[in-house]
Parts: C-alpha cells; structure tokens; sequence
C-alpha cells in the first residue's frame, strides 16, 4: 500500500502537456496549399496593384522650386543671406482644372531634421505648457536653452529655433490682376499635436506666460505673436508651429503649408497663370538645400504614389510566375508518395 | 536492513548543489583558514584542547548566502558573466549624454529582468540548500559528554567527541571507531553513500580501544589523535593514535565516513576527527568539470563575430559621421550647431561610434542567453516528466540532472557503455541444468508457446517466490527421488560459503558474496534442499521437508588458480564426502576415469549452455572413507600451519582430496540482460551511433554478452582482437586489422563469400580461446598473432582516408593491457583509426581511469560528441569526462548517479533518451537559434540603413519602448514556445526510423552555414524593411494631405511590419501548433497592437510628457490605408521567397523528416491503420538476427561463472563473521582465529606480488598505506562481490577449426616451450604475469586516482595476476594444436 503511494508520487503525471502529446496542428508545405496560395495572393497584389497604379495616375502634382540657385530664378536675388526682407515672385500656369481639394507644401531637401542632436534638442515639458519648463528649460535644448544674457529661450531648442519660416501668397491672374487664393490654415497638424501634446500656458493674455524669457534667436516675432491674424492660432498650438515641430524621418521632406479649399477654388485651381509671392527669409543654400513648393491633390489613398502600385504589381507577378516555376518543379519531381 | 531505506535520499540535497557548484564555494572556505593544516590533533573528551585549533565544527552549509548577504553577492557573481557585464557597460555608456542614443531604460529594463530571474533561480536554490542543510544539520545524535550520553544536534558534535552510534544510523562526521557491540572490536558499514558500492564493508577498532567498551571506560579515554589534514581521499587515512604512552597505527580501516550507514551493529562508539566540511563526503562533492554542449560553443563564437560585426558596422556609421560631418554637418551648424565639446568632425565621429555601439547591440540581445536556459529547463523538464522512462520496478523516473546539455543528446556519435548493471541486471539466474546426462531448463525456441512458471509453494513451504524456472521435469525428477538430482541439489545447498540470515520461521535471507553462488544456493532451496544455517562446524540443510545437519569437516577454498571449491562433510549416517564445483576445464580433469561417457554428454551441454551465453559451472562429489579423511586432514592441518610457502602447500593438499570424483552434471547461469538491452543497441547502431562496450570484465564475458545484446553479431565480416601486451604486438595486431579491413572491404563487392566468414569465426574462436586460457605475455601475444597472420598480410600501408570507407561489418575487441599500450600517444591515433572503423569495440579488464582515457581519445580524435552510461562508481571517471554522462540510477550506489547529467533506471531508456528528447531538443534549439538571430538582425540592422539618411547620427528608426520591448516581450514568447514544444515528427516516428538521428550527428541543423543564412535573411529582412517604408512614405499623404513622411509615421510602420514579418516567419518556422503557440504568437502580435496603443495614448502623456512623443502616433498611422498596404508590401517581399525556397527544397531535396512528415499527413488523411513501412526495415533486420541468435552453434563461447572472493572459506570456518547470537555453540573452536586476517593478507601479497618499482600502489610516498596492508584492508568487499569483482571465466573446449590456422615457427617454439614448462614453474609464470599487468595498466592508474577506486586496484590486479593459467591446461591446448 505505501509502496503503491510511493509509486504514485513518483510517477510523471500523466497529462497531454508533460508527455509532450498536446493535440497539435501541423502544417506542411504541400503542393495542394503552395501553389494555389502563390496564385492567390499574385492576383491579389497584382489586383491592389493595378487600383493603385490607375489612382495614383489620376493625381496631379506640382513642384516649384524657389531656391534661387539659378542666376535666372526670380529668387536668385533674395539667395544672398545679406538680403533681408525679400519678397520673390514665382509664376506658374495651370493647363486645365487642377482638382480640388488642392494642398500647398513647402519642400525642403537636404535637411536633417532627423539628425539625433537635432531631434532631441527640445524641451516637451515646456511645449505641453509647463512654466517652470519656462523658465529653466531642459538641458537636451542645449545649444539653444539660453540667449547670450543668460536669459531662457521659450520655445528653447534646435527644433524650434530652425522653424521654417518663409511664407506664401498665391495669386491668380485673372486679366492680368492678382486674385489671391485663399488659403486654409487650419487643422493642418496632427489632431493629437494640437490638441494633447503641444499645450500653451493657462495664462490669459498669452505674453504674461513668457515674461523674462526670449524669443528663439532666428526667429522674427515670439511665440505667443505668430500668427497676428488669429490670436488663437499662437504659442504653442500655432499650426505652422506644430507641423515643424512634427519633424520628418527622411533628410527630403515636405510639411503642408496650407489646403485650398475655399472659395472659387474649393473644386480645385482653374485652368490659368499664377503668381506665387514668396516672403524669403529661410537661409537654405549654406548646407547645399532646396527649397520648393508642391502643389497636390489627394486621393483615397493619399497623395501621389507611383512606387506602391508598381511593387505591388511587381510582386504579385514574381508570385505567378514562381507558382508556375513551382508546378513545374512539383511535376518533375513529385514528392515521393508512399504506398 | 531495509528499515532506512528512505534515508539515503535526504543526503542528495546535500551533495546536489555541491555538485552543481564549481568548487569555488569549497575553495574559497578553504582558502579563508588562516593557515593550511599540515596535520591534526584531536584528544578525545578534551573539548578546550581541540578548541586551540578552530576545527571546523560539524555545522555544514553548502548554501552561498543568507538573506543579508544575497543581493550583493549573487549580483558580483552574476557580474562575473561576460554577458551581463557587457550590459552594464552598455548602460554606463547610455548614461552619458553625448553617446545616449537609447534611454537608459532599454538596457536596464532587459537587464534587470535577466538578472532577477537568474536571482530568483539562485535563491530558490539557495533555500533548498538552507532546508536540507538544516535537516541535516539538525538530525540527532548521541554525544558522551562527561560521562553521560546526550543527545545533540548533529551541528554541535565537535572534533574530539565520542559519539554513540546505533544500527542503521547515519554516521554523523568522520569517526575513529573506538569500539563496537559485536566481538573484536568489528562492525560493518554500507557505503553506498560514498562510493557507491552497495555491499557492506567492515571495519575495526584498535584492539586497544575496542577493550574500553562501555560509555563509562571511554568517558576516561584521553588518548590523543595525530593524523592527516582533511582531504578528499575515501579510501586512505593515516594516522597515530598515543594513549598511555603508546602508539597505535591508524588507517582507513579503523574510520567510519560521514555518510556510511552502520549495519548489522547493534552499536558503536566513535571519536569525531573531522566533521562537517573537513569530513570526506564533503570534500569529495564538488563537480571539477563544467560541460558546455558543441552548441554552446560555436554560439560563443558566433557571438564574439557578432561583436566583431557590431564592431564593423559601428566603424563603418562612425567614419560615415566624419565624412558627413565634415561635408554636411559642418555646413548645417546654422540649424544644428555641435555642440560645445564636439567641436570637430573627428571627435563627433569617435561619439558616433559608441552610440552606434549601443543601439546595434540588440544583434545579440541579453535575452539569448535567458531564453536558451528557458528552453533548456523545459526539455529537462520533459525528460523528468517522460513516463515513458519511469521505471515502475525501482519507481524512479528519468532525471535531468544537468539542464544545460539536452540539445547535446541528440548529436552522440559514440556511446561508451559499461557491462554489468548497466547492460545486464547482474542478477544471476538459474537457467539450466545437466543432471547425469539429461538436460533440463527452459527450451530455447521463442516459437513455442510460453512456458508456464513453476510454483513450488505447494511442494515446497520454503521456496523463495521470486525463483523462476519452467521445467517441470526437474520438479518431477525431484519428486520421484532420482538420486543423482538430489545429490545434485544437495551439493548446491552444502558447497558454497553464502551465509544465511533466518528472521522469522521460514523467511530466508541468503547473502551470497557473488549472484552466482545466491542463484545456485536458492535454485537449491527451491527443488527442496534448503540451506538454513551455518555455524564455523555444521551445515543446518532441510532435505524434501526434512531437517539434517551435515558436520562440516572442510571447506576446500577457491582461488583464481583452482577455480573451483570443494566442501568436506559428514551426513548424519557418518559417511564422509566431497563436493566440488568449478570450472568445467578444471573439474572433467580430475574425474574418475569411469565417467568418460557423462563427461562427454555433459560436455556436450556445457557447450550448448556457453553458446547460449550462459555461465556455466560443473558439479562432482567423491566419497572419502575415514582413513583417507584423517590422513588428508592431517597433512592438510600441517599445510595449514606451515609458515613458509603455506599457499603451495595448501594447494598441493586440496589437490590431493579433489581427485578421481565424480561427476554428477553441471549449472548454466544467465547473467541477464536489462528489458530491451538488445533492441536499444539496435536501434542505436542504425541511428548510426557506435556503441562501445568498456567493461572490466574479462574477455570472454564481454564477448559473451557482446553476442547476447547483439553488438556482435554471427553476420559480422570479421572480429579482431587485440591482445598483446607489447608496444610491438599491439601495433603489430592494429596494423594487421586494418590491413584485413581494407582487404576485405575491396574483395567484399564481389559475392559474399560464405568461406570467408567461416574463417573469420574460426579466426576467432582461434584466438578467443588461446586468450582465455594463456593469461601470460608470451603465449598471449604468440596468439594475437597468430590470428593475424593466417592469411599473408597485404602490402599496401593503411591510409586514414582508405579507412574511412571502410564497408563491411567489424569488431574489435581489446584487453586491457592492450590499450594501455594502445592509448600511448604515439599509437593512439592508429587505434582510433582502427577502432572507429569497426561497428563495434569492446574493450575488457579496463581501469575506471583508462574509460575516461579512451573517451577524451575519442573526444580529441574524432571531434565526436561522446556519452557514458554507467552505474557504479567505476564509471564516474568515464561519465565526467564524456560530453555526456548517464547513470543509471536504482541498483547500485549513486555515484554515478552524482557524477552524472542524467540519470534512468534502465538502459532502454537511452534509445528515448537520445532519439527522442535528444534529437527534439537539438532540433528545437537549432530552430530557436536560427530564428533568433534571423529577427534580431532584422530589428536592428534597419538602424544601420537608416544611418545613411540621418547623417550617421545614432537616430534609432523606432520608438524607444518598442526597442526595449521587442526582445522581452514582442517577439521572445513565440520562439520560446517553439524552442520548447517544437516536433516535426512524433515520438514514435523518430524511434521507428532511426536514421531521422543523423542530421543531428552531422550536425546540419545549425552550423556556421545555417547561421550566415539566417543573418542573411536578417539583413535583407531589414532592408526590405527600410527602404519599403522609405519608398513609400517618403511622397505619401494621408488622406487630409498631411505627409506621412514624418519621423513617427515611419517608426510606427517600420515597427509595425518588424513585428509582423518575423511573427509571420515564427508562424513558418512552427511545425507544432499547440494551444500554447497559437496563444502566444496571436498574443504576441496582440500584445504588440495594445501596447503600443497604451504608449501613444493621451493619458500615459498627460502623466509624463517628457517621456512619450509618440503619443497620438499609433491612431493616425495605423488608420493610414497607405501604412497598411506599405506593411503588406514588406511582408510579402520578406516571406514569399522564404516560403517558394522551402517549398523547393522540401519538393526537390527532401530531408527524411519532411518525407516521414508527409507520410504522416498522408496517413492522417487516408485514416488508414498505421502500417510500418520504412521503419519495418530494420524491425525486419533485428528479426532476422534474432532467429539467428539460436543458431549461432558456429561461435561456441563458454562462461565460467565464478564470481569468488577467495579467503572466505576461512572467515566462515573461523566464525569470525557470524554475530555472536546465532552462534549456537559457545565453545567452537577456532583453529585460526587469531590468524585468519593476517592469512588472508598473506595471501593478497603473494597473489599480487607486486614490487615496488613497478607498481604504482606501492609507491614509497606514505607508508602507512602502501608498505603495511591494514589487517581488514582487503576484506572491505568481503560480505558480498561488489560489480567489480572479476567474473572469472574461461573457455570451453577448443574448436576443431584451431588447426587450419598455420603457427609460424616462433610462435610454435613459444608455444612448445609453454608446454614444455614444468608445473612446478607455474608459479614463476604468474608472477611474470602480474608484474606485466601491474606494471602495464593499473599501475599508472592506481597512481593517478588514488581515490575510490584504488580499492577496486588491488582486487583487480589480483586478479589479473592469477588469470595466469593453471599449468595443466595449457600443456593440454597446446599440444592440441601442435
């Protein structure tokens, strides 16, 4: 009787999982499941592919490139850093309807706003609104936490300090005058950058909350005056503000400046000659930059995006042909079948 | 006896941890003392006096901390991990700012995790350590303190009391036996503990103290101890005892061990020299070698290359930051100025490269090594729960006693097995008899229905229950009264020297000293002649119901020369007669001439009996008339107390009586083999493992069961055997065998000829029978070869490369002597050439030292994973040195259980062991590895990519958490359930196709090949990863026409199509899809969508802004058709290649696996029966061969069954071993009594004769061991054969087929000369012979581990010594071949 308890204990329990006999699936590379996948999911991509390619064709876009490189660019003269103030003027023509809604970027190449230093160099502490942040930014703002006076710079940083800050106005010409096109500013940044994570003090009137800190160096106006039009749309949570900030990964980037969305042009740009007026301020040529402007409309799927159907297509055909290579091989040498 | 039986295993805590250890703890206690003891002195009942010397007390603790010491501790030893202190390197870089490119978190957090676990694991361990500590710490025992006995904590005896001790009691420390309850100052101890031998020893008291006897007389001793400093020797001490102005020797035969049980004593008293770490058991635990599988080592190097890689990638990144810095970055400075220090593109560079440094360092991730551990312990883990390698009989499971070796299991290429108890049971039975010309015994055909088991209670009360026989005719032959049957099993019942222990009416316990005399002795009790009792005088027997004591007049002693051993009685009627067993060699000599016609009958089956691989033993008695009697007792009295040449002339004597006998038939004993022991080997050698058989049996015996587990087989091409004992003859015999083996691989594509087997078996026989009976040099090495040069050697000198395609089926069987000369450095690659070209090698009367040497030969020549299996303390040499050692655990001791990394109770189990769990684990762990650095290259060398669009600046492409959590938490749960629960072919399919084995063999699975693969699939994994996203992103919009091109959009989908490519790729690479994986790869990518959410979630931000950007990022990416088509893009690109390449190599190259993998689908699918195709192969093989097994009437081996101690004749007439109680008869009288120990080392001396210059044992260096034999020395093994002791066989008549082979004149002149020899120089000739073997083998083994097993030395060279040949035979066998 003990010994039989003894053997009871003793003895591995007797279950699917210790004896390693858990009912299990196991799949196979079989013929039956290869082949006919790869023909599936060829049709498939080539299908995706195919929607995307026609999509893709049907969306306009318009590159102008303002950096004044050229002696013969409008531009060119407002290229030399000695130049403040200048204002350029672009002209361009729209051959038929550029469809709307249309969206207004500033380009940039060249530009490293992945860079780590670059990256890091800002205080989100301030940006959420902290006002002790205000005062005594983060160290990771260095070289940019204070001016020359040792006062704090608010917003402090690289990032900040580099804010683009040319600007643009679009002009039609109808017989010969300027109409300008209206441009929408609004919502331009991400709903969560506007509304969580960037935050300007809960000070009324807006200025108190920088008493006794300076505005980034290279920029004209501070914070809290960025935008004279529209006292919401300042500090923190300005727009043009917020899409700098959201910085890009590749060192070729372009950021929405405004949407066309209103007015006569709210199906999209006529047919017709237009005039793009550009306030110069940006210095881009020191590092070997360009600067453009890109005129685009979207589609379902997004802008202008010629590579993902084309790869789709690509891959969805490498998949037939590597199923028909595979029947093939199949036939010739068939898997040893038992019995 | 059996009342502690439980016990012994409280002592594993103990010694396991211990064992696990790397001495260091043992060490480093030691090395604590302030000065080393050179020698002790202890004195007795004299606490302040031994107190000056701060011995350590008898408190152990083989715990490392407590609970103050632990943290820092087990965190310095966890530092001293290359590993972890790389980590801590890492951190300390990311905590400067300028290198920073991760936060701290995402080394700590891995970090802390890894070494908490491993902490928790320490702990655990520790605990158990503090229980059993405790436990023992804190068991009983009876101390004298002024005068009075109390009882103490075992943690408070000290060095210098006198503890009392009572049967079946535990031995506390290290005791000098003062005194015993039992006459002469004896008392008997089992060691099993110890050293794993099972049978008791004895040991005795200085005749000085044993006179003290009670506690009042020894609460006065204040004799004084000078003895050795503690060391690890079990089997030596040296010391002096002074007491009363005397000195008294001591050695090991007056000590009790730590650890030994007290037996048979009713109670003893002991003075404590060393306790608790300072005791032998304690110095002796601790595990020299840590193994490391092959596995582990090339992941070692893999990982230094990694590192070298790393290094690489980070110097390429780095001169790309010069160069950028420099060309772009210096311009750039009016958006990003360097900063202060970095004031030059040089030392930007330098920075560069340490942060390039810590975020590329997830190649090899710190959760590589966690996770191989994992998956090692489950596999362990499986092993230990496998019912399928319970054995119910012992009731122990299967135990993975290391857990870092399983992946090893499944590539053994050669298994290192010793014989007995680990291929046999070394249970003897009774399996046939010859009884006056009539065979009886079980019929040998497996066809015929199962006999049905005798029951003999109803004939006989006293039976034993566990005998089994089937031959009804003997019972009836019994029953009928069939004279010669009844003398027959009365000589079994009077002729031996087992003693018999009665408890209750009825209940007999024999305890024979050897299993082949206890098989005999109870056959005999079970046909109805019972041996009750002895007393030095009389044999108590109960005849068919009827008691009768015969008057024992002699009993006629074996010794390896005789080989046989006689009794003297007197029946009651008064009538005087002999009976003898032994050796059928030496037995049928001395017969009377009438018994010519039985002789040749019995003879017959004796043969038949030895081809079945049976141990054989023939039986004769003499009637002796009372003068002849009184006249041979008389000269033998007078040879008996002859000073000089005592042994010769007590042989003379003996053989004077043992003549003109009769014969009466003869016993055949089965040395049975463990359940399944053939069908493993052949399971075994068609996975394509050769199997070495290294035993320290004789020849014949190895053979005989090299035949019976069918490692040799009849169908075998050739068998060699190597025997020389010069340099010159075993070089010579190797080279001839390997010039044979190519000579007949080349002529074996022709037709099989049947001749040239018959040849090879006559070869054979032809030298197996000169080597069974010429033991000497000269007439060994003339019939090694002899052998060798039957057929004209063949010119053309062996190559290695010719050797290795040798075809045909080889053996090889080598002596001991032989591979001392063998393994010398300038042979040993000759003999691995040879040997390894053979199917099968035994090697015979091997040294526990010379295992281990022919395993690390292997190790080093062959590069080939090794595994031991052994059970006894022998093998403990061979296990350790193996890559694998298995015990086998339940017999006998559990020193090799100790010794070992995995341990079961039967050999059978190696087949499960090793094609099943070891060929799963391997497969698991090379899966696993693949993997692993298939996704960490994946996950990290995107940075490397993304280097060249940030201008080299250490910007890492994901978020941080994601880099901290994708190792620990996204992607480790996946390949861990695969590491674990992995198979690609069921159990059953891997034991019934063995072949599925070799993979692992060649080790195809993961090499630096596969490994190159992997990371070249990593790499393009990573790119496809990159530049996928960048092509996309980079003009991408969302649909509000906000770009998608920005840092956050990109890290999100990067990330995202990283967790689901290589959860796409664990989903390829899982062939078992348990719950288990289905929860954890579904979980994984689940968990993965909801963490991240609840990181880029608005409340997580609100609390700390400062530490998630990303917040917000997860909605607006992952809602992005654009994201989702990129991530299907990336996945396609990375798996369908993957997936039409496996399909193509599965369709055009198919492994064995995927054919039984697709057989099994196909089955499953049909639901048809499942037939055995494939695997019927060799099912089909073995069948045939063991239809063959009962014909095999070519190969006629026959076994000597002989497992004697000599000397203990004496001890029974002398009554020295039988407890005072069951003497009857106060008054026997001893006519040896105070001599017959120092007889018996008489006899050791000369039966070794060993000088001094050639033997290792007797080196000059202390001379209380070697010089002086202590009195007991060689009676420890006295009460029952231990394994060891040699089985003495010899062989049958020789084979008519000795006559083809030509003899070359000088081994003929040898030969004659041998012949010539007068018997009178016999004694000259053994003593040539032990001097060789001394001098060969044991010798410098003896030196070397001088430990446990130099006990075994002396009996072995002993024996090997009087292996030499009884003259008589050899004169007859030569002449008949001549």
């Amino acid at each position: 009787m003990v010994k039989q308890e003894q053997e009871i204990a003793s003895r591995p329990d007797n279950t699917a999982f210790t004896q390693q006999r858990l009912p299990a699936w196991q799949p196979m590379l079989s013929a039956g499941i290869v082949i006919p996948g790869f023909v599936l999911i060829g049709l498939a991509f080539i299908g995706i592919g195919v929607a995307l390619f026609v999509t893709s064709q049907s969306i306009t876009v318009m590159e102008l490139d303002y950096t004044g490189v050229e002696r013969t660019s409008p531009c060119f003269r407002c290229s030399d850093p000695n130049v403040k103030n200048c204002v350029c003027q672009l002209d361009f023509s729209i051959a038929s309807l550029f469809k709307g809604p249309v969206f207004f970027y500033y380009g940039l190449t060249n530009y490293f706003q992945n860079y780590r230093r670059y990256g890091v160099s800002k205080d989100d502490d301030q940006l959420s609104g902290d006002l002790d942040s205000f005062t005594s930014p983060s160290d990771t703002c260095s070289p940019y936490e204070y001016d020359s006076n040792n006062k704090p710079i608010v917003p402090c940083g690289s990032v900040a300090n580099s804010m683009f800050n040319d600007t643009f106005k679009l002009y039609q010409i109808v017989n010969g005058t300027k109409k300008q096109v209206p441009f929408d500013g609004k919502g331009i940044a991400w709903w969560t950058d506007y509304n969580v994570k960037y935050r300007n003090p809960s000070v009324t009137p807006l200025r108190d909350a920088f008493n006794g800190t300076v505005k980034p160096l290279f920029w004209p106006r501070p914070a809290y005056e960025l935008d004279p039009s529209d006292p919401a749309n300042n500090g923190f949570i300005n727009q043009d503000f917020l899409v700098w900030m959201r910085r890009a990964a590749l060192p070729d980037f372009r950021k929405l400046y405004r949407r066309i969305t209103e007015g006569d042009y709210a199906q999209g740009l006529p047919a017709g000659n237009y005039s793009l007026e550009i306030a110069y301020n940006y210095p881009v040529l020191s590092f070997d930059g360009r600067k453009k402007v890109v005129l685009s409309n979207v589609s379902w799927m997004g802008g202008k995006n010629e590579f993902l159907g084309i790869a789709y297509l690509v891959i969805g055909s490498l998949c037939i042909v590597m199923s028909i290579i595979m029947l093939i091989v199949y036939a010739k040498f068939k898997f040893p079948e038992e019995e | 006896m059996t009342v502690l039986k439980d016990l012994p295993e409280k002592w594993f805590p103990v010694v396991l941890p211990l064992q696990r250890r790397k001495q260091k703890g043992l060490n480093g206690a030691k090395s604590q003392k302030k000065r080393t003891e050179e020698e002790r002195r202890v004195r007795a009942n004299d606490r302040e006096y031994n107190e000056k010397f701060q011995y350590a007390s008898n408190c152990i603790m083989t715990s490392k901390y407590n609970i103050v010491t632990f943290l820092p501790v087990n965190l310095f030893e966890q530092f001293q991990e290359v590993a972890n202190t790389y980590f801590l390197f890492l951190l300390i870089l990311q905590l400067i700012p300028q290198i920073s490119s991760l936060s701290w978190f995402t080394t700590i957090v891995p970090l802390a995790l890894v070494l908490s676990i491993t902490a928790v694991k320490d702990a655990t361990d520790d605990y158990f350590r503090h229980k059993s500590d405790n436990q023992v710490n804190n068991r009983q025992s009876q101390v004298l303190i002024r005068g009075s006995l109390q009882n103490e904590k075992w943690m408070n005896v000290r060095v210098g009391d006198i503890i009392k001790l009572e049967n079946n009691q535990f031995v506390a420390a290290d005791l000098l036996l003062l005194s015993s309850s039992e006459p002469h100052g004896l008392c008997y101890i089992e060691t099993a503990e110890l050293d794993g031998e099972t049978n008791m020893k004895v040991r005795q008291s200085v005749s000085v103290t044993s006179e003290l006897g009670d506690q009042n007389n020894l609460a006065s001793f204040d004799g004084e101890v000078v003895c050795e400093p503690p060391n690890n020797k079990l089997d030596r001490f040296c010391g002096t005892l002074y007491w009363r102005d005397k000195k008294y020797n001591l050695t090991n035969q007056n000590m009790l061990l730590r650890g030994c049980v007290l037996r048979n004593t009713e109670a003893c008293y002991g003075l404590v020299i060393f306790a608790g770490p300072d005791t032998k058991l304690m110095q002796n635990s601790g595990r020299t070698k840590f193994k490391r599988t092959s596995i582990d080592r090339l992941m070692n190097t893999l990982v230094l290359w990694i590192f070298g890689f790393l290094v690489c990638m980070g110097v390429i990144l780095a001169v790309g930051n010069a160069v950028w810095e420099r060309e772009v970055g210096s311009l750039f400075q009016s958006y990003l100025p360097w900063d202060p220090p970095v004031d030059n593109f040089l030392f930007s560079a330098f920075l560069s490269f340490w942060s390039y440094v810590i975020i590329l360092n997830t190649v090899v991730p710190i959760s590589l090594y966690v996770s191989v551990e994992v998956i090692r312990l489950g596999h362990s883990y499986f092993i230990n729960w496998d019912q399928q390698m319970f054995c119910s009989q012992c009731n122990t499971a299967a135990e993975a006693r290391t857990t870092t070796l399983n992946e090893e299991l499944g590539q053994v290429e050669y298994i290192f097995s010793d014989k007995t108890g680990t291929l046999t049971q070394n249970i003897m039975s009774f399996n046939k008899c010859s009884i006056n010309g009539q065979t009886y015994g079980e019929a040998t055909d497996p066809l015929a229905p199962q006999p049905t088991r005798l029951d003999f209670t109803p004939f006989n009360p006293l039976a034993d229950q566990d005998f089994c026989f089937y031959d009804d005719t003997l019972l009836e032959s019994v029953k009928v009264g069939d004279s010669h049957t009844h003398e027959f099993f009365r000589l079994l019942s009077l002729c031996h020297t087992v003693m018999s222990e009665e408890k209750s009416e009825g209940e007999l316990v024999y305890k024979a000293q050897s299993p082949d005399e206890g098989a005999l002795v109870t056959a005999a009790r079970n046909f109805g002649f019972v041996f009750r009792s002895r007393t030095p005088g009389t044999i108590t027997t109960t005849e068919m119901g009827r008691p009768v004591t015969y008057i024992l007049l002699a009993i006629l002693d074996f010794n390896n020369i005789r080989k046989r051993m006689s009794v003297i009685v007197r029946n009651p009627e008064g009538r005087i007669r002999l009976y003898c067993k032994g050796a059928d060699t030496v037995l049928l000599e001395r017969l009377h001439p009438c018994n010519q016609e039985l002789m040749n009958i019995t003879s017959d089956h004796l043969n038949e009996y030895a081809a079945d691989g049976l141990r054989t033993l023939a039986l004769a008695y003499r009637d002796v008339s009372e003068d002849e009697w009184e006249t041979w007792s008389e000269s033998h009295r007078c040879a008996d107390k002859a000073t000089n040449c005592r042994d010769d002339r007590l042989a003379a004597a003996y053989e004077e009586i043992e003549q003109d006998m009769m014969l009466l038939g003869a016993t055949a004993i089965e040395d049975k083999l463990q359940e399944g022991v053939p069908e493993t080997i052949a399971v075994l050698s068609l996975a394509n493992i050769k199997i070495w058989v290294l035993t320290g049996d004789k020849q014949e015996t190895a053979v005989n069961i090299g035949y019976s587990c069918k490692m040799l087989t009849d169908d075998m091409t050739e068998v060699f055997i190597i025997s020389g004992h010069t340099v010159q003859s075993v070089r010579q015999e190797l080279r001839r065998a390997r010039d044979r083996m190519i000579e007949l691989s080349r002529s074996r594509d022709g037709e099989k000829e049947e001749g040239m087997e018959g040849w090879a078996e006559a070869g054979f026989m032809g030298n197996g029978f000169r080597e069974g009976q010429d033991g000497d040099s000269a007439a060994a090495a003339a019939g090694g070869g002899k052998q060798l040069q039957c057929p004209p050697p063949p010119p053309p000198p062996p190559s290695n490369n010719l050797m290795d395609n040798i075809s045909g089926e080889f053996a090889l069987v080598i002596n001991g002597h032989s591979l001392a000369h063998a393994l010398e450095a300038d042979m040993e690659t000759e003999f691995v050439s040879t040997a390894c070209a053979c199917k099968a090698v035994i090697c015979c009367r091997v040294t526990p030292l010379q295992k281990a040497q022919v395993v690390e030969l292997i190790k080093k020549h062959k590069k080939a994973v090794t595994l031991a299996i052994g059970d006894g303390a022998n093998d403990v040499s061979m296990i350790k040195s193996a890559h694998i050692g298995v015990g086998i655990s339940g017999q006998e001791g559990i020193q090799a259980v100790l010794a070992s990394d995995y341990s079961f109770a039967q050999f059978r189990f190696l087949q499960r062991l090793l094609l099943v769990h070891g060929r799963w684990s391997y497969l698991r762990m090379c899966r696993f590895l693949c993997y692993f650095f298939y996704k960490n290259f994946a996950f990290t060398m995107v940075h490397f990519w993304f280097g060249f669009f940030c201008g080299f600046s250490a910007q890492t492409v994901y978020d941080q958490y994601f880099i901290t959590l994708y190792n620990i938490v996204y992607t480790s749960l996946p390949v861990l359930a695969m590491g674990i629960f992995d198979q690609d072919v069921p159990d059953k399919r891997s034991l019934e196709y063995p072949k599925l084995y070799e993979p692992g063999q060649l080790n195809l699975l993961f090499n630096k090949r596969e490994f190159f693969i992997c990371i070249a699939q990593g790499i393009y994994t990573s790119v496809v990863l990159f530049f996928v996203p960048f092509a996309v992103l980079s003009d991408a919009t969302q649909s509000t026409g906000v770009p998608l091109a920005d840092y956050q959009t990109f890290a999100v989908t990067t990330a995202t199509a990283l967790v689901i490519v290589v959860s796409v790729q664990i989903a390829l690479d899982t062939g078992f899809w348990t719950v288990i994986n289905h929860v954890f790869v579904w979980g994984s990518l689940g968990s993965y969508f909801t963490i991240m959410f609840a990181l880029h979630s608005q409340t997580l931000f609100r609390i700390f802004p400062n530490q998630f950007h990303f917040v917000g990022s997860a909605q607006s990416t992952l809602l992005q058709p654009v994201v989702w088509l990129t991530i299907a893009l990336a996945t396609a690109i990375c798996i369908v290649p993957v997936l039409a390449f496996r399909f193509l190599k599965v369709d055009l190259k198919p492994q064995l696996s995927d054919t039984v993998r697709y057989t099994q689908l196909v089955r499953q699918k049909k639901r048809k029966p499942i037939g055995r195709s494939v695997g019927g192969a060799w099912r089909g093989a073995s069948s045939v061969s063991e239809g063959r097994l009962g014909a095999r009437g070519g190969s006629r081996r026959s076994g000597y069954a002989f497992a004697h101690q000599e000397g203990f004749g004496e001890l029974i007439t002398s009554g020295k071993n039988m407890r005072l109680s069951s003497l009857a008869l106060a008054t026997f009288a001893s006519r040896h009594s105070s001599s017959w120990i120092d007889t018996l080392r008489r006899k050791k001396h000369t039966h070794t004769h060993t000088p001094p210059s050639a033997s290792g044992e007797c080196s000059p260096a202390p001379s209380c061991i070697s010089g002086s034999v202590p009195p007991l020395s060689n009676s420890s093994s006295v009460l029952g054969g231990s394994q060891d002791t040699p089985i003495e066989e010899e062989t049958g008549t020789p084979p008519a087929q000795n006559a083809q082979c030509d003899l070359t004149s000088s081994t003929q002149t040898q030969a004659a000369s041998e012949a010539a020899a007068p018997q009178a120089s016999a004694q000259a000739v053994t003593l040539t012979a032990g001097r060789t073997h001394v001098g060969d083998s044991p010798g410098g083994w003896a030196a070397t581990l001088g430990t446990v097993q130099e006990a075994l030395f002396g009996r072995k060279s002993r024996a090997a010594a009087s292996n030499s040949p009884g003259p008589p035979s050899v004169a007859k066998d030569t002449s008949q071949i001549v």
